[in-house]
Parts: C-alpha cells; sequence; structure tokens
C-alpha cells in the first residue's frame, strides 16, 4: 500500500457559508448537538465550523467565510502535551484521537492554536428515534473525553479495503470526508499530498495557498487558498 | 539585623519545664472549643466532596469551564496551592543552612503548610480530569494497555515533581518530629501511649541517635531546595510549554517560583499569627519573627512587582495581536478590576506596611499577608483565564464564568487545608521542642547529647544559659 499523507484545500472564493459541510459532518460522525442551553455557553460541537469575519471599513465591507476544522497538523501542539499518547500522530500523517486513552485533561485543546478540539461535557444523548440515524462505522464518545475531526478515518480506510478487494490503487478523489461531498460549490478538496499529481497537490501549489496561523509553526495539512477578488471591487 | 547572630540565636529563653509544658499542652488537652472549630470546618468543607461526586457523575459540564477556556478555577487553584506549599519545605531549608537562630520555633509551622498545601493542590489536577477515576494512568506502571505515559507531557512532568516533592517535604517534616513524638510518648498513657509509640519509631535519643538525625536533616534540606524550585519551575511550564498568547513566554519559570515563595510567607505569617493566638504562644512566636519575615515579604514583593513588570512591559512592546488581544482585556477590558486588584493587594498594601519600620508589627505583617494572599489567587487566575479566552481567532473567543459546582468544592477544599492544620496542631506540638532547646545552647546537638537512655530527658533537663540580647 502505497504511503499516504492525507491533506485538504479549501477554496475561499468558492466557500459561500452556507454551512453545509458542518451538517454532513454532525450526520456522519455522530457528533451530538447540545442544545439551545449549552450552545450558549459556548459547548457547541461542530467538528468543522465555518467562521464569518468582516473585512474593510463600512460600508465596503464584504464577509469572508473560512471554514475550520481539525488542521491535521505535522507538527500539531496538541500532541507532544498529551499525557497519555490519546493525541498521536498515525503513519498517514493524521492527527489521530484515540478515546479510549483520553482522561480529559483538556491540555490538547488549550494548546490548539484553532480552538478545534471539542470536548464531551456530559454524555451524549440522542432523542428518539433519532438514535437510529447513528452511523455504526463511527464509535460513539463519553463524557469526559475530547474529540475533533479525523478526515473521516472510516471512509478512508473502508476506501483503502474497497481497493484492496479489488486489487488496484486508491484513486485520486475516491475518498471524500463528509464536509467535502457535502460541499455544493466544491470548495473542499481532499487527497493525498504524497502524490504531486493528486488534485490537492496541485492546488496547494496555487500562488493563492496560504495556512491558518503560519506564524505559529504548526505545518498544517489543511490549505486555504486566498481570494482573489480584492476587496470592494463588486 | 543589630543585633548579632548570636543574640538572635537566643531570643527565647524559657525554662525548659515551661516549654515543655506549653507546647505539649495542646496534644494532652482538647478544649471543647476545638471540637466546635473541627465540626464547623468539616461542615462548610465537606459538600466540596459530594458536589464533586455530583460533578463525576453529571460530567465536567456542571462546572464552568467551556469552549475555548477549558481551564478555569481549578487550574487557578492548583497553581495557588502549589505555590503556597513554598512557604515551608523551602523557607525553612534555606533558613536551617543559613544556620539562622531565629528560625527555630517557625520551620514546623512552615513545613507543615508545604505538606497539606501540596496534599490538597494535587487533588485539583484529579478534579479537574474529564475521567478523574483514570487518573492513575499517568503513573509508569506495566499495565496491560502496554503504553507508557507520555514523557514529553509537562502534565507527566507535574506527576513526577509533585510526588517527588511531597515525598520529600513529608520526609523533611516528619524526621525531626520524631523526638517530639517520643518526648510525648514517654509522658502519654493508654491509648494515646500506644500510638505514640509506633509514631516515635523507637526513638531513645542517643548521641547516635541525635547525630543520624542531624546528618539527615543537612542532607534533606540541600536536596528539598532543587526539588522546591524545579516544582513551581515544571508548574509554570504547563502554561509556557503550550502556544498559547501570553502563556508561551521564558519568564514563567523564575516569576511562578518568586510568586510561590511570595505567596508562601504570607500564608506561613497568617497561620503563625493564628497558631500563636489559638495556643498562647506569644513568648515563642515573638514580634521578632513576625518582623523578620516580614523583611522577607518585601523583598519578595519587590521582586514579584519586577516579574510582572517585565513581563507585562516586554509583551506590549512586542504588540504581536494575537498577545496583545489577552493583554488588554487584563489591563483594561474585562479582567481589569481583577488586575488592578491584585496590584494593590500584592504591592501597593503591603509595599508601605512592610517597608515601613513601625508598621511590620504583628498585625501589620498579618494584614499585608492577607492581602498577598488573594492577590496571589488573582494572579494564579489571570495567569489562566485571560489567555484562553483570547487565542488566535477571534471568531473562537469566549468567556469563562464559575459555577456554584466549582465554587462550592474550591471552598471545600480551602476549609479542608484549614482542617488538616488545626488536626496537625493537636497531634504535633507546632513548635519543635527539641529544636527551640538546641537553640540556647552554644554547642552543636550531637556534642551536647549525654549518654544516659531516658529520652525525653536528654534534651530538656540542662541548664540553660542565662544570657540573652
Amino acid at each position: 500500500m502505497a504511503h499516504r499523507w492525507w491533506g485538504m484545500v479549501i477554496d475561499l472564493d468558492r466557500c459561500t457559508g452556507c454551512e453545509a459541510c458542518v451538517a454532513a459532518c454532525h450526520a456522519e460522525n455522530n457528533i451530538v448537538t447540545v442544545g439551545a442551553g449549552q450552545a450558549a455557553r459556548g459547548r457547541t460541537m461542530h467538528w468543522i465550523h465555518v467562521e464569518r469575519y468582516w473585512e474593510g471599513e463600512f460600508p465596503n465591507i464584504r464577509a469572508r467565510f473560512q471554514p475550520v476544522l481539525c488542521q491535521q497538523c505535522d507538527a500539531a501542539p496538541c500532541e507532544p502535551v498529551c499525557p497519555t499518547y490519546a493525541s498521536y500522530h498515525n503513519p498517514e500523517g493524521l492527527n489521530a484521537q484515540v478515546y479510549n486513552r483520553c482522561i480529559g485533561t483538556r491540555y490538547c485543546a488549550n494548546a490548539c492554536p484553532y480552538t478545534a478540539r471539542y470536548f464531551n461535557w456530559f454524555n451524549p444523548a440522542w432523542d428518539k428515534p433519532l438514535q437510529l440515524q447513528l452511523n455504526p462505522d463511527v464509535s460513539l464518545r463519553e463524557v469526559g473525553v475530547m474529540e475533533k475531526c479525523t478526515f473521516c478515518n472510516q471512509r478512508i480506510l473502508a476506501g483503502e479495503i474497497k481497493a484492496k478487494a479489488e486489487n488496484r490503487e486508491l484513486r485520486d478523489g475516491e475518498v471524500k470526508p463528509a464536509c467535502v461531498q457535502s460541499c455544493p460549490t466544491t470548495a473542499m478538496v481532499f487527497g493525498d499530498l504524497n502524490d504531486p499529481n493528486s488534485q490537492v497537490s496541485r492546488m496547494s501549489r496555487s500562488v493563492r495557498a496560504t495556512t491558518l496561523l503560519a506564524e505559529v509553526g504548526t505545518l498544517p495539512k489543511v490549505t486555504y487558498l486566498e481570494r482573489e477578488s480584492s476587496h470592494g471591487d463588486e | 539585623m543589630a543585633t548579632n547572630s548570636a543574640a538572635q540565636a537566643n531570643v527565647i529563653d524559657i525554662k525548659a519545664e515551661k516549654i515543655r509544658k506549653d507546647l505539649l499542652l495542646p496534644v494532652f488537652h482538647t478544649s471543647r472549643r476545638y471540637y466546635v472549630l473541627v465540626f464547623v470546618l468539616g461542615a462548610i468543607g465537606l459538600p466540596g466532596m459530594f458536589v464533586y461526586a455530583y460533578q463525576m457523575y453529571e460530567g465536567m459540564g456542571v462546572a464552568g469551564i467551556t469552549r475555548p477556556v477549558f481551564w478555569g478555577f481549578y487550574i487557578t487553584n492548583f497553581v495557588f496551592w502549589i505555590g503556597i506549599s513554598h512557604a515551608g519545605t523551602l523557607i525553612s531549608a534555606i533558613l536551617r543552612l543559613c544556620n539562622a537562630g531565629w528560625r527555630r520555633p517557625v520551620t514546623r509551622c512552615a513545613e507543615a503548610i508545604t505538606v497539606f498545601a501540596l496534599a490538597i493542590g494535587a487533588q485539583y489536577p484529579i478534579i479537574h480530569l474529564g475521567r478523574s477515576w483514570l487518573f492513575f494512568w499517568l503513573i509508569p506502571y506495566p499495565s496491560e494497555r502496554g503504553i507508557w505515559p507520555n514523557f514529553r507531557s509537562p502534565l507527566v512532568w507535574d506527576f513526577f515533581a509533585i510526588s517527588t516533592y511531597l515525598t520529600g517535604s513529608l520526609t523533611f517534616l516528619l524526621l525531626p518530629i520524631i523526638p517530639d513524638w517520643a518526648m510525648v510518648r514517654d509522658r502519654a498513657t493508654g491509648v494515646r501511649k500506644r500510638i505514640y509509640t509506633v509514631l516515635a519509631l523507637g526513638w531513645r535519643g542517643t548521641p547516635r541517635e541525635w547525630h543520624r538525625l542531624e546528618v539527615a536533616m543537612r542532607i534533606m534540606a540541600v536536596t528539598i531546595l532543587p526539588v522546591a524550585v524545579s516544582v513551581h519551575t515544571i508548574v509554570s511550564w504547563d502554561f509556557a510549554m503550550a502556544p498559547v498568547p501570553m502563556w508561551h513566554s521564558t519568564v514563567f519559570g523564575p516569576y511562578f517560583v518568586a510568586g510561590a515563595i511570595f505567596s508562601g510567607i504570607a500564608a506561613l505569617i497568617i497561620a503563625m499569627a493564628l497558631v500563636r493566638k489559638a495556643l498562647h504562644l506569644e513568648e515563642y512566636l515573638k514580634p521578632l519573627h513576625f518582623d523578620n519575615l516580614g523583611k522577607l515579604l518585601l523583598v519578595m514583593s519587590l521582586l514579584w512587582i519586577y516579574f510582572i513588570f517585565a513581563e507585562r512591559l516586554t509583551v506590549w512592546y512586542g504588540n504581536q495581536p494575537a498577545e496583545m488581544a489577552a493583554f488588554w482585556s487584563i489591563q483594561r477590558g474585562r479582567f481589569a478590576v481583577l488586575f488592578w486588584t491584585m496590584i494593590c493587594c500584592n504591592f501597593l498594601i503591603p509595599f508601605p506596611i512592610l517597608a515601613i519600620k513601625k508598621l511590620r508589627t504583628i498585625a501589620g505583617t498579618v494584614i499585608a499577608s492577607s492581602t498577598i494572599v488573594v492577590g496571589m489567587w488573582l494572579e494564579r487566575f489571570l495567569i489562566v483565564v485571560p489567555p484562553l479566552e483570547h487565542k488566535y481567532l477571534p471568531y473562537d473567543w469566549g468567556s469563562y464564568r464559575p459555577t456554584w459546582v466549582e465554587i462550592t468544592i474550591t471552598v471545600g477544599t480551602f476549609m479542608g487545608m484549614i482542617l488538616l492544620y488545626v488536626l496537625f496542631v493537636k497531634f504535633v506540638p507546632i513548635i519543635s521542642i527539641w529544636e527551640l532547646k538546641g537553640g540556647q545552647h552554644a554547642k552543636p546537638i550531637a556534642e551536647q547529647a549525654n549518654a544516659t537512655v531516658n529520652p525525653a530527658a536528654i534534651r530538656l533537663d540542662s541548664t540553660l544559659p542565662s544570657t540573652n540580647s
């Protein structure tokens, strides 16, 4: 099996801030919805969320939508601080979270510059019959553990098993995390960064390519393509 | 000090029989007020334990911590108590090594604070865990999980640092208690005699035993110093190692250690004043002791204001956007009131009190110490919370407000600390009797010991030199 290094590109020119990715992520990954009360206290759990910023001075302002998920950093600040190796780097470059090892120090969440980690403040619960729609491929997380975006690791594994069964290599674009699949404007692209010809590799070499908070030195594997149109020219 | 050291060593000149009587009194006699005090402390403190159980049952969500402020009151209290723990062992070790004669009635008061504050402080990382019942996964032991703790994690360093410090300071506290327990044993009857016979570890008071005790104390005093310094440095690294604006600072190690000693001395002065009043030890804990500790506190206050100035100035001058958000929220935003209260409590109020000789009385030092303890708690809070509220991406900023759960547990541990101290005073003479006596002789203890096997008689029945300052 080829050695893969999964990465993502998000084109901010294409993102409309529709939040389909957020809904898809919730459905795919069995993420609990916390309810209005907890949400008001800032305890929402959206492994991917769309950050909205205003650019420019009134009246020449425009909204900038920036989907933020775990950046799967190569030099991830969350990993060394975890006392139990719950947060560790897997061989495919993914920043994995092993729920069973997590004891809930929440140090990783403080260390993460993107605030991309979410804590289970209570045991997750779904009103009947919503428990029937849970994805059997994704484990539920109990109270007191940290969770975050996995790049839909279950889909990666399923794709690799399928390719192996058909005795072939995984094709570029064959594996799509839920957010990428659901994006109506195809603003998100997912693939293998070790393959120089994959779409994600080619796009990440774009002149518009930037990474979020590059100055912190986390070497993220999510690349953002900055907006081309300069502001105020609509 | 204007007087010479020999005069200082003899600040206490009381007949042996009286010392024994005064200092052993609380061990043998318990007033009704004592039981009431224990009951009240327990009644206020106990709900904290139930609330902790409730928090474990319901989930961490009953506390006020939230995203992005994942650490709040619990970690504040952790740092605060570990800081207080620097009262004892560190100060008493320094005073022992400097051979400061006036230290003798003070050391045990201080060392007991260390052990109890550590015991309380070490609870907090566990209380704060999402899954408290798995805290032992921090311990490196061959387990069925086949995995070591992550030695790169400052939290694992914490575990080792605190357990080392706790073991060391417990030894440092218990070693010099042995002769005093032997003295209680020889005077006690019944159950008390049996208990103290076990506690005294067969101490007979031979010259060889005295010699070994002295050597052991000297070794402990030297080794405990680097341990104490490293403990609070490592606690500071819990913050400094994370790339959080305002946390990621090289000054944190020494800044935390200075703050720890600062709050530790303040706690010691308060404890000494309370013990002095409650046990009528006016002849032992004299204004001189408060004066000397007050001077030490003055130095630490200056050092603290220097550190906070150095830390704030470099952040402000560096003017990095991510750091400035947290910086301004402390200086003139949501936390400004707490910040300026802290400056008043840690410097503006105690500095004049401690600097002016006339004000550096027992009452003066106790007032200064009280404000310092409050101020240092605020300092810990301001280190933990505001930077977490303002991390890099403004969209993810949030705010923290403690709930009744955190407040009850916090109150519970404060009461628990006082309760432990109150109980300690009942089982151990709070002033080291043999050391007090030792201080009244010019010669080292080992040389004075005579060969008789009657243990309690050795230190106390010799006549005292009557010279005094």
